[in-house]
């Protein structure tokens, strides 16, 4: 995930200095901008590495970008929420690497301050732009049930294992209770409530269990991106 | 939970300083049916947890106070490029030399006219300190020309008077030298390195400035007690603070410090809008130094701002010194027409403490206790 630096790098980095210099910034382009249209020559030279070196310039994405980028998160955001997203992305990513790490997601403060911060950046450390985007497709509001369950396992289930067990579901309720609950409290709680739905202590949750328990009468999990 | 990267978490210190912040983030709606039995489900389904994380990844206040808003590009035309390249020229070419030449003219007479007088009249401190004091205004004048700056003033002018602060908004540096050009103020900085730095520790010194190191936590005090004696002289220059702690994009205001408002003595509250029409003068240290800034600002065609003068405010009996920034906060804001948020600017240098955090499981943890007793 952590990234080379494009090969093409110093040829986007005169067109992008020469824009900024002047005063001038392309917006994002669908019609045949001459700066545009070089940066898209460059950028069709290097499908593979484009998401992984996107540089410093800010709103320099393609149509083909777009796509691709939707493309990868079955089409959960409109145009315009994409373009507002890497707008999002290049702003928090203010090393201008090409990724977000850790450090720069905390230095939101809304984010630092969410009980299940930690358990979310391992999931979200160093994830480039189209990573970023797949990452927040589940909150769009055209993604499907299956797809916000499926969400929802993958944090609890960390180490991608397939499975969430009785010490997955102890961390997360840690998370969002701290200390004001004790050690035994949280176990008892738990254990009393896999109980009564039908598991056991030492039983592991997969997926199929997780959409029997959370798929009825549904989730309500889903983000605005703003659009100017 | 260990903090990965340099940031440290803030002190507990700094906690004092904010009111609930809880009243103004958006409440995590009431997760669960306030009754019924605990089931699997309301534990398994973190929904608004997750909602509010990925909230705060695609949009917070926090980001938008610091952001800068250059003006937007119309000149991909035609008709206007060759214009808006006949602007370049004007700017870079004629305004901008027009602009040092002044700037230049006025440092040499400044320091032409303020060396001498600092080191003959050593003895005499009082005539002094009055052709030091119109000295300073003297170069902000330059320094205002020299962006071709158009400053009103609304309200009456500030006296001198023991006892009393003024406390403004902050959007870039040149807020104090716009609000120097019309009264002497002593004012309590950040102190810079560079020629900043120099400028600082010499001439600013002799204002009767105060400097502090954001870095350092045992600062506070002395700096505290410095402020306090600086209000009790009576031929001290008056003191202006930003109790903002940092820059701000001049769309928002962030929390106000408590501490320009338990020294004992009436605030008077400035407010600062700059129009953003002719250049964005907000300036982001994060991207910018403020040798560039400066040169941003006097290639642009002018700063063009509002100064009002707000009627003097004393703590109400009964009011802690918090809810009194808040309430000056509040009309500054009116006034200059800014949105208010309630991070703590100093969050720009450091990490929330976890007392929020603490706040939200406090509740959850309540919630879950409560619905299990109803069994």
């Amino acid at each position: 995930k952590k990234t080379t630096i494009s090969v093409f790098r110093p040829l986007r980095f005169p067109i992008s200095f020469l824009l900024r210099s002047l005063h001038c910034r392309p917006r994002v382009t669908q019609t045949s901008l001459p700066f545009a249209a070089a940066a898209a020559a460059a950028a069709t030279a290097r499908r593979a590495q484009h998401f992984a070196a996107m540089g410093n310039s800010s709103s320099m994405l393609t149509q083909y970008d777009i796509e691709e980028v939707q493309e990868h998160c079955n089409h959960a955001f409109s145009q315009q929420e994409t373009v507002s997203l890497y707008q999002r992305f290049c702003q928090l990513d203010r090393s201008s690497g090409g990724f977000i790490s850790a450090d720069e997601f905390l230095s939101v403060p809304e984010f630092a301050v969410n009980p299940l911060a930690q358990r979310l950046l391992r999931t979200v450390d160093g994830l480039n732009f189209k990573e970023f985007v797949a990452f927040l497709s589940a909150f769009s509001p055209r993604a499907t049930l299956q797809q916000k369950i499926e969400f929802i396992f993958k944090v609890y289930d960390s180490d991608g294992k397939g499975s969430v067990s009785f010490k997955d579901l102890f961390d997360v309720l840690r998370d969002l209770t701290g200390h004001f609950i004790s050690e035994e409290q949280r176990e008892q709680v738990l254990k009393q409530v896999l109980e009564e739905a039908g598991y056991r202590k030492d039983s592991s949750l997969v997926l199929a269990d997780f959409v029997k328990i959370l798929g009825n009468p549904g989730l309500k999990m889903e983000v605005e991106v703003p659009v100017d | 939970m260990s903090d990965p990267g340099k940031l440290n978490t803030s002190s507990s210190e700094l906690d004092l300083d904010r009111p609930n912040i809880e009243d103004y983030l958006p409440s995590g709606a009431s997760i669960h049916e306030p009754h019924g039995q605990l089931r699997l489900r309301d534990l398994l389904d973190i929904s608004p947890t997750l909602t509010e994380a990925a909230g705060a990844i695609i949009d917070d206040s926090f980001t938008r106070c610091f952001k800068s808003n250059p003006p937007e590009p119309w000149n991909w035309n035609v008709y206007l490029f060759p214009l808006w390249c006949c602007g370049v020229v004007v700017r870079y070419g004629i305004l901008f030399p027009v602009r040092v030449i002044v700037l230049t003219i006025g440092w040499i007479i400044f320091l032409s006219a303020y060396i001498p007088v600092h080191v003959l009249l050593k003895g005499h401190d009082k005539l002094r300190k009055k052709i030091e004091r119109y000295l300073v205004e003297l170069i902000c004048s330059f320094f205002v020309a020299s962006w071709t700056g158009v400053v009103k003033y609304h309200g009456p002018r500030p006296s001198m008077r023991p006892k009393q602060v003024f406390v403004s908004n902050h959007t870039s540096m040149i807020d104090f030298i716009v609000l120097e050009q019309m009264t002497p103020f002593a004012v309590i900085m950040q102190k810079h390195p560079g020629w900043v730095g120099l400028l600082q520790s010499t001439i600013l010194d002799s204002l009767g400035c105060i400097w502090f190191n954001r870095s350092e936590a045992k600062d506070r005090e002395t700096v505290a007690k410095k402020l306090r004696d600086h209000v009790q002289g009576s031929d001290n220059n008056p003191l202006l603070i930003f109790p903002e702690g940092t820059c701000v994009n001049n769309h928002y205001t962030v929390m106000f410090k408590k501490g320009a408002f338990e020294l004992g003595c009436t605030v008077c509250p400035i407010a600062v809008k700059y129009n953003k029409i002719f250049v964005d003068a907000f300036w982001n240290s994060r991207k910018q130094s403020f040798t560039m800034h400066l040169l941003q600002l006097m290639t642009s065609w002018a700063v063009v701002c509002d100064v009002w003068y707000l009627e003097p405010q004393t703590l109400k009996p009964g009011e802690t010194a918090i809810e009194f920034a808040e309430r000056v906060r509040d009309i500054i804001s009116v006034r200059a027409g800014l949105k208010k948020v309630p991070w703590d600017g100093y969050l720009k240098y450091s990490r929330p403490s976890p007392k929020h955090r603490e706040l939200k499981q406090q509740s959850f943890a309540e919630t879950i206790l409560r619905r299990l007793e109803e069994r």
